[in-house]
């Protein structure tokens, strides 16, 4: 009995000590890993190439669309009191659909059932500015994804896929970005994989991307398949990453080396 | 049965004629204690081109190891400087860790480099092929072997 409880206790330690989930007193959004150039581009709005998607999402918001005719703002009046803090909690369990859905599904939801017109495209200007501008209204708020029950179990599929081992360098995100984030991989920091700040401006990009492009930049970084966009397992890696970071502040648009 | 038979006598000369997009046969090994003392290819590899492959992006290394290439701005600090490899280990360790580095540690993040098999969601480009041929482990090899101090 005893010698089987040790061994439970050390197996619990050493999987702990393999794969440890960031102390939330440790935890850093990415912003921190950047140099003093990058950051001062994302401190300023007319220096941060991203408020030009802001901008742009800002005229979509209010402009009319659809066979309904409608404009996001005839439902939604001004995204400055009705958009605020709702980025901070997607990925959202949509009851309709029975899954979760990010913030982009959730605009293209809007387009084709109350505006009836076509969905963007993932990564179109489009999507990418609308996004950014509902997401900025929640620019400096804690992050609060994941209160709704029915994500626990897309939360624990999320954070299944965050360990699993995979592709022809057979790693895994937590062994990067859990237990290897203060290191650094060839000349760039491996930061904490923290979402706080999408879409955001990569200076490698020379554009917006989305946290799903991230993704999958990642994934095949590390040789495996990457999910297509939209597909469920990019969704339930957003929850995971969001309910992760949950009470770190919100950055739309963040800029990214 | 013997239809069967035949069929799988063919298959790995089939899969060698279809090229790169099919599965790559490996050599087979022979693993001894912690080493793989024999050659994959049957001879000795090339140290100059081995230190060439090392700092080559594609090749992975110097994401997470450091060495003696001065010329490298960007090396990782994920795992041991290699620096003095052939005086920690002989080339048959060097080897097998190259190969599978995973039979020596379960749980490394170092990949292995010559294994095809116990992988997910291999991305299409990749699948079925070792990260690196036989002959590129002997050439890493032969100038991990060279870097003693
Ligand atoms: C081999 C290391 C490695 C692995 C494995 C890896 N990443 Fe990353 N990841 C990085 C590095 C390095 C960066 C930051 C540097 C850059 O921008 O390229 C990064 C950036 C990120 C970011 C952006 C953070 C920010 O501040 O904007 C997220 C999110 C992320 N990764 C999530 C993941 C997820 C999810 C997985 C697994 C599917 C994963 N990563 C696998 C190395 C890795
Ligand atoms: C994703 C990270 C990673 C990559 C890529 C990688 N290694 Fe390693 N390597 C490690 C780690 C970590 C160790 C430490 C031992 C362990 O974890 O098993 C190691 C150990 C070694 C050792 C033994 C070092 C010593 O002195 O103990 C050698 C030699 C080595 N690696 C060579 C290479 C070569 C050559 C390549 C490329 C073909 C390579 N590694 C790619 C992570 C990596």
């Amino acid at each position: 009995m005893r010698i089987a409880g040790c061994i439970a206790i050390l197996v619990v330690i050493t999987g702990a000590a393999l794969a440890a989930d960031i102390p939330q007193s440790d935890r850093r959004s990415g912003t921190s890993f950047m140099g003093p150039d990058s950051k001062a581009m994302q401190d300023d709005d007319t220096a941060n190439p991203g408020m030009l998607w802001v901008l742009d999402g800002e005229a979509l918001w209010k402009r009319k669309a659809g066979t309904a005719d409608k404009a996001c703002a005839d439902c939604h009046d001004d995204a400055r009191t009705s958009m605020k803090g709702v980025a901070a909690r997607y990925p959202a369990f949509a009851r309709a659909l029975g899954k979760p859905i990010d913030l982009e599904q959730r605009i293209n939801l809007c387009r084709s059932n109350h505006q009836q017109a076509t969905p963007f495209a993932y990564e179109s200007h489009e999507l990418l500015a609308l996004t950014a501008f509902v997401a900025e209204q929640s620019r400096g708020m804690p992050i609060a994804t994941g209160d709704d029950p029915e994500l626990a179990p897309f939360i624990e599929r999320g954070h299944a896929l965050f360990m699993q081992r995979q592709g022809q360098l057979n790693l895994g995100c937590a062994n990067c970005h859990n237990d290897n984030w203060d290191r650094k991989l060839a000349g760039s920091p491996i930061t904490q994989g923290q979402p706080t700040g999408y879409p955001l401006y990569r200076l490698e990009w020379q554009s917006l991307g989305s946290l799903q492009r991230r993704l999958r930049a990642c994934i095949t970084g590390i040789r495996a398949q990457a999910y297509d966009y939209g597909s469920p397992e990019l969704v339930e890696l957003e929850l995971y990453l969001m309910t992760r970071a949950r009470g770190m502040t919100m950055e739309t648009p963040a800029v990214r080396p | 049965m013997a239809r069967a038979a035949f069929i799988a006598l063919c298959a790995p000369v089939l899969l060698t004629v279809l090229g790169p997009a099919a599965a790559q046969a490996l050599r087979p090994y022979t693993v001894a204690g912690d080493a793989l003392p024999q050659s994959l290819t049957g001879t000795r590899g090339d140290a100059t081109r081995g230190r060439a492959l090392i700092v080559e992006r594609t090749s992975t290394c110097i994401l997470c190891h450091s060495g003696p290439f001065p010329e490298q701005a960007f090396q990782g600090d994920l795992a041991p400087n290699l620096s003095g490899s052939g005086s920690r280990w002989s080339e048959g360790q060097l080897r097998l860790r190259l190969v599978d580095a995973s039979r020596l540690n379960a749980s490394t993040i170092m990949p292995s480099y010559y294994r095809v098999d116990g992988l997910a969601r291999v991305g299409a480009s990749w699948r079925g092929k070792p990260i690196l041929s036989a002959e590129q482990i002997e050439d890493i090899v032969a100038y991990l072997a060279t870097l003693r101090n």
